[in-house]
C-alpha cells in the first residue's frame, strides 16, 4: 500500500485482481446468450451487406487503390465498429447501471478498494471481452478468405487499442451523465459515426468539408487502420491512425482519473 | 359513464400513452426523424453515389429511390421493438402503470389495444415526417408515394403486436429482450431486402426475408413509392400477412392482459 | 483514560447545490465506544456515515479516522471499517456465499481464509442452508442479515451501522443487538444511526441527536433523558376534538406538556400521582398510560417533532 504515490492513495489500492475476479464469476453465472450475441451483430452485418450490397457494388478500391471485394472492404470496418460499440457500452450504459441501479460500485467502494481499482477493472474486463470477439471475428473473416495478409493478425491488438481509446473516454463521459436520456445521446453519436466513417463506402463521395469532419472522428481512424492491416498496406498513415488512438487513450485516462471522484464518490 | 369507458377505454389508454411520450419528446423526435434521416443520407446518398458513379441501378431506379421507402418501413418497424418490450414490462412490473386503469371499469384488453393505438399514432407521425424528407430528397417519384405511410404503420404494428403478446407473458426481464433484439429484429432488418433486393440473396437466406414483416412492408412501400412490379397475388399476400400478424399478436396480447390484470 | 479518539469530526459539512445535508457537526468517538446518531429520516445521518467511509466527498470541515483523512486515504481507512449501509447493496449476480467471499477479496484477504470466515458468517446470519442460492431469491430479512454479515468479513475495528434493523422482525432485532453487544465486548467501536429510540437506548453508550444537519444535543441516553425530560410521562387521549380544549387545565398539573394530534403528553416525576390529579380536576380522558421517559421525548423537546412522522 505504501508504494502507491500520494495523490492516488485515496483512489487506488492496487487490488485490481479482485475486481477482475468478481467480473469473471459474474460472467460465469451470466446468460451466455448475451455474451454470444455481442459477436453476432458484426457477423450479420458482414453476411447481409457483404452478400447483398456486395452483389450490387462489386469490387471497390481498397487501401492503395487496389480493388478488393466489397465484403473484404467492410469486414475490417465492422471489426473496428464492434470494438467501439462494445467498449462504449461497457464504459457508459453498463457503468451507469451498476452505479445507480445495481449499487454494485457502492458496495465495492465500502471496502478497501478505491475508485481507480474499480475503473481499471471495468476497462480491463471490457478489453478482455473485446479480445474474445476480435479473435472470433478474425477467425471468421480468415475462413471466408477476406483477410489477405499476415498483417491481418495485428487487427486483434488493433481492436484492443480502439476499444481502450473508446472505453477510457467513455468512462470519463459517464461521470457527466445524470439520467438515461443522457445515455441516449451517446447512442445518437455512435450511429452516425458508424454510418459515415468509411465503414460501408468510401468517404470520397462526400464534399471535402464533410470529409474533414469525418476524419476528425475517432472511428474513421479505427476503420482505416484496420483496413490497412487487413490487406497489409502499411504506410505512414497507418501509424498516424495508431497514434490517434494512443493519444485518445491517454486523454481518456487523464480525463477519467480527474473525474474519478465525481464519478464514484457522489 | 361506465358505458362510455366500455366503449372508448382503448382510446383513453392511447391518450395516456401519448401523454407519457410527450415527456420524452426529444428522444422520440430524434428516433422518429434523426435515425431514418441518417440511414437515408448514409445509404441512399452516400452508398448510392458510389453506385450511381458506376451507372448501377436497382429495379430500374436509382439506389436512393430504391432504399428510401424500405428505410421508412424498416426504421419504424425497428422502433416497434422498444415500444412493445421495455414499455410493456414497465406497465406490468417496473412502474405498474397498468394496474391503475385495471381497477376502473376499463377492460384490460382495452389497455392492450389502446397501447397499439397510441404507438400507431407515433408511427403515423414518424412515417409522415419521413415521407416529407423523401419528397425533399426527390426520392419518391410516384404521386401515390404517400400510401407508403399507412403501409409503414401497418408493418410496424405487425412487427410490434406479437412482441407485445410475448412481453406480456414475462414476469421478469432476464436476457429475453436483448435476445429478441439481436436474434430476431436485427436479422429481420438486415436480411429483409432493405438495402438490396431480397432475390440477390442466396436462397437459403431468403426465408428470413419472407417471414420478416419488414420485407412485406418494404415491397408494398416500394410499389407505392416508385411502382415496383410484382404479381397482384403477392401484394395480397403482403397485406394479409401483415394484417394477420397484427391481429393475431393483438388478440393474444389482449388475452394475456386480461389474465394478468384480472387475477 | 487519555487514549486518542478513533473518529474525530470538526465542523463537518456537506452541501448538494443549495441544499445543506450536514451543517457543521463536530464529535469525537473513543475506541471501543458505541456511538449513536439519532434523528429522523433526512437528518443527515447517512450522509455523515458515507463521509466517514470516504465514499462521499465532504464540502467542508475536518475528519480523521485513526488519524487519517478518509478522502486522502480511502482504501487504508476502509481496510479497518465494516460498513452496513441503510439499503442493502448485495451483489445480485453472485450467490450468497460468493457475496461474502468476493467482498472479502476486495479487502485483499486470501481465499483460504475466506472459506472459513464465510462459513462462520453464514452461521452468524443463519443462512448456512442458503449458501448456494442466488441473492435475488432471498427474503428481505435474509438479505439484511447477509448485508450485516458481509460487513464483518474483514474483522473491522470500527463498524458503521446505518439503520441496521430496518426491515427485521422483532426477534431478529434482538438477536442482532445481542451480537453487536458481543462485538463491542471484543473492543469493536460501533457507530450506529437510527431513528428508533429503543435501538439507540439499547446500543449506544453515547449519542448525538441530529436534526436538519445539526447537532441538537449530546450525551448518554440516561443523561439526555435526565437533562431534557422528566422521569415519567403520562399519555392522555381525550378524543381528537377535545385535546385542545383541556390544555389550559392540564398545564398546571405537569412540569411541561406536549400536545400531539392524537394525544397529550404530561411530563412529570410521578405519572400515577399526576393521573390522580387529572381525575380530581374532573377531566375524564378516554385512555391513559404512564411510562418512563424515552429518547423520543428528548427529541420532541428539542425539535417539537416526533422521530417517525
Amino acid at each position: 500500500m505504501s508504494t502507491v504515490p500520494r495523490p492516488l492513495r485515496g483512489l487506488y489500492s492496487g487490488n485490481l485482481a479482485a475486481v477482475l475476479e468478481r467480473g469473471w464469476i459474474a460472467i460465469k453465472t451470466q446468460n451466455w446468450v448475451i455474451i454470444i450475441s455481442g459477436f453476432v451483430e458484426p457477423v450479420l452485418y458482414l453476411l447481409a451487406m457483404g452478400l447483398g450490397v456486395g452483389a450490387l457494388v462489386g469490387d471497390v478500391a481498397g487501401p492503395g487503390g487496389k480493388p478488393i471485394s466489397y465484403a473484404a472492404y467492410i469486414a475490417p470496418a465492422l471489426l473496428a465498429t464492434s470494438a467501439m460499440n462494445g467498449a462504449l457500452y461497457d464504459s457508459t450504459t453498463n457503468v451507469f447501471f451498476k452505479l445507480n441501479f445495481a449499487k454494485l460500485y457502492q458496495a465495492m467502494l465500502q471496502t478497501a478498494l478505491g475508485p481507480m481499482d474499480v475503473a481499471l477493472g471495468e476497462i480491463v474486463l471490457a478489453l478482455l471481452r473485446g479480445l474474445l470477439y476480435a479473435i472470433a471475428f478474425m477467425i471468421l473473416i480468415a475462413g471466408l478468405g477476406l483477410a489477405t495478409s499476415w498483417w491481418a493478425i495485428l487487427m486483434i491488438p488493433a481492436a484492443l487499442l480502439i476499444a481502450f481509446g473508446f472505453a477510457s473516454i467513455g468512462m470519463g463521459i459517464t461521470s457527466f451523465i445524470k439520467n438515461f436520456q443522457g445515455l441516449d445521446i451517446i447512442t445518437f453519436v455512435m450511429l452516425p459515426m458508424f454510418l459515415f466513417s468509411a465503414t460501408l463506402y468510401p468517404i470520397e463521395v462526400f464534399p471535402a468539408a464533410i470529409q474533414w469532419f469525418i476524419k476528425a472522428m475517432p472511428l474513421w481512424h479505427g476503420v482505416e487502420m484496420m483496413r490497412h492491416l487487413s490487406v497489409g498496406h502499411i504506410t505512414g498513415a497507418t501509424l498516424g491512425h495508431m497514434a490517434y488512438f494512443v493519444a485518445m487513450s491517454l486523454a481518456g485516462m487523464v480525463m477519467t482519473t480527474l473525474r474519478l471522484r465525481k464519478l464514484f464518490l457522489r | 359513464m361506465t358505458e362510455r369507458v366500455r366503449r372508448w377505454g382503448a382510446l383513453y389508454h392511447a391518450e395516456h400513452y401519448l401523454l407519457v411520450a410527450r415527456a420524452f419528446l426529444w428522444t422520440v423526435l430524434l428516433n422518429a426523424i434523426g435515425t431514418p434521416l441518417l440511414y437515408m443520407v448514409a445509404m441512399g446518398v452516400g452508398l448510392g453515389s458510389l453506385l450511381d458513379a458506376k451507372g448501377t441501378t436497382v429495379d430500374g431506379v436509382s439506389y436512393l429511390v430504391f432504399v428510401a421507402p424500405a428505410i421508412m418501413v424498416a426504421t419504424s418497424a425497428q422502433s416497434a421493438f422498444g415500444e412493445n418490450t421495455y414499455t410493456v414490462m414497465a406497465g406490468f412490473k417496473w412502474q405498474r402503470t397498468y394496474y391503475g386503469p385495471a381497477a376502473t371499469p376499463m377492460d384490460p384488453s382495452q389497455i392492450a389495444w389502446g397501447h397499439q393505438i397510441g404507438i400507431a399514432i407515433r408511427y403515423l407521425f414518424q412515417a409522415s415526417m419521413f415521407w416529407v424528407i423523401m419528397v425533399l430528397f426527390d426520392a419518391a417519384p410516384s404521386v401515390w408515394s404517400f400510401l407508403a405511410i399507412p403501409v409503414t404503420v401497418l408493418t410496424a404494428l405487425a412487427m410490434g403486436a406479437p412482441m407485445q403478446a410475448y412481453a406480456a407473458t414475462l414476469d421478469s426481464e432476464g436476457a429475453q429482450f436483448t435476445t429478441i433484439q439481436r436474434f430476431v429484429v436485427m436479422p429481420m432488418f438486415l436480411f429483409a431486402g432493405t438495402f438490396f433486393a431480397l432475390s440477390s440473396m442466396p436462397i437459403y437466406l431468403q426465408w428470413i426475408g419472407w417471414i420478416s414483416p419488414m420485407w412485406h412492408g418494404s415491397q408494398l412501400a416500394r410499389w407505392a413509392s416508385y411502382g415496383l412490379a410484382e404479381p397482384w397475388w403477392l401484394r395480397v399476400v403482403h397485406v394479409v400477412y401483415l394484417a394477420g400478424l397484427f391481429l393475431l399478436g393483438g388478440t393474444l396480447a389482449a388475452r394475456t392482459y386480461r389474465r394478468r390484470l384480472w387475477s | 483514560m487519555s487514549t486518542a479518539p478513533v473518529i474525530q469530526a470538526r465542523d463537518l459539512r456537506k452541501k448538494y447545490g443549495d441544499f445543506t445535508a450536514v451543517d457543521g457537526i463536530s464529535f469525537d468517538v473513543m475506541p471501543g465506544e458505541s456511538f449513536g446518531l439519532l434523528g429522523p429520516n433526512g437528518a443527515g445521518k447517512s450522509t455523515t456515515m458515507r463521509m466517514i467511509g470516504g465514499t462521499l466527498a465532504r464540502s467542508g470541515g475536518q475528519l480523521t479516522i485513526n488519524g487519517l483523512d478518509p478522502e486522502e486515504n480511502g482504501p487504508a481507512v476502509r481496510a479497518h471499517l465494516g460498513v452496513i449501509p441503510q439499503q442493502d447493496n448485495l451483489d445480485e449476480d453472485l450467490r450468497v456465499r460468493e457475496n461474502l467471499i468476493m467482498y472479502g477479496r476486495y479487502f485483499g484477504l486470501t481465499r483460504s481464509h475466506l472459506k472459513e470466515k464465510s462459513q462462520e458468517l453464514l452461521e452468524f446470519a443463519q443462512l448456512t442452508e442458503k449458501a448456494d442460492e442466488r441473492v435475488r431469491e432471498l427474503s428481505g430479512g435474509m438479505k439484511r442479515r447477509l448485508t450485516i454479515a458481509r460487513g464483518l468479513v474483514n474483522d473491522p475495528k470500527i463498524l458503521l451501522l446505518d439503520e441496521p434493523t430496518t426491515g427485521l422482525d422483532p426477534q431478529a432485532r434482538h438477536t442482532l443487538w445481542d451480537r453487536l453487544f458481543r462485538l463491542k465486548e471484543q473492543g469493536v467501536t460501533l457507530i450506529v444511526t437510527t431513528h428508533f429510540m429503543d435501538e439507540a437506548e439499547q446500543l449506544c453508550d453515547r449519542l448525538i441527536v441530529v436534526d436538519k444537519g445539526s447537532i441538537m444535543a449530546e450525551g448518554s441516553p440516561a443523561q439526555l433523558i435526565r437533562e431534557y425530560s422528566t422521569r415519567e410521562v403520562l399519555e392522555l387521549r381525550f378524543g381528537s376534538s377535545r385535546n385542545e380544549a383541556v390544555v389550559d387545565q392540564l398545564e398546571q398539573l405537569a412540569e411541561r406538556i406536549e400536545v400531539l394530534p392524537d394525544r397529550v403528553l404530561l411530563y412529570t416525576a410521578d405519572g400515577e400521582a399526576t393521573l390522580e390529579k387529572v381525575t380530581q380536576a374532573g377531566l375524564q380522558p378516554v385512555t391513559s398510560l404512564v411510562r418512563r421517559s424515552s429518547l423520543e421525548d428528548v427529541f420532541l423537546r428539542l425539535t417539537g417533532r416526533t422521530l417517525i412522522d
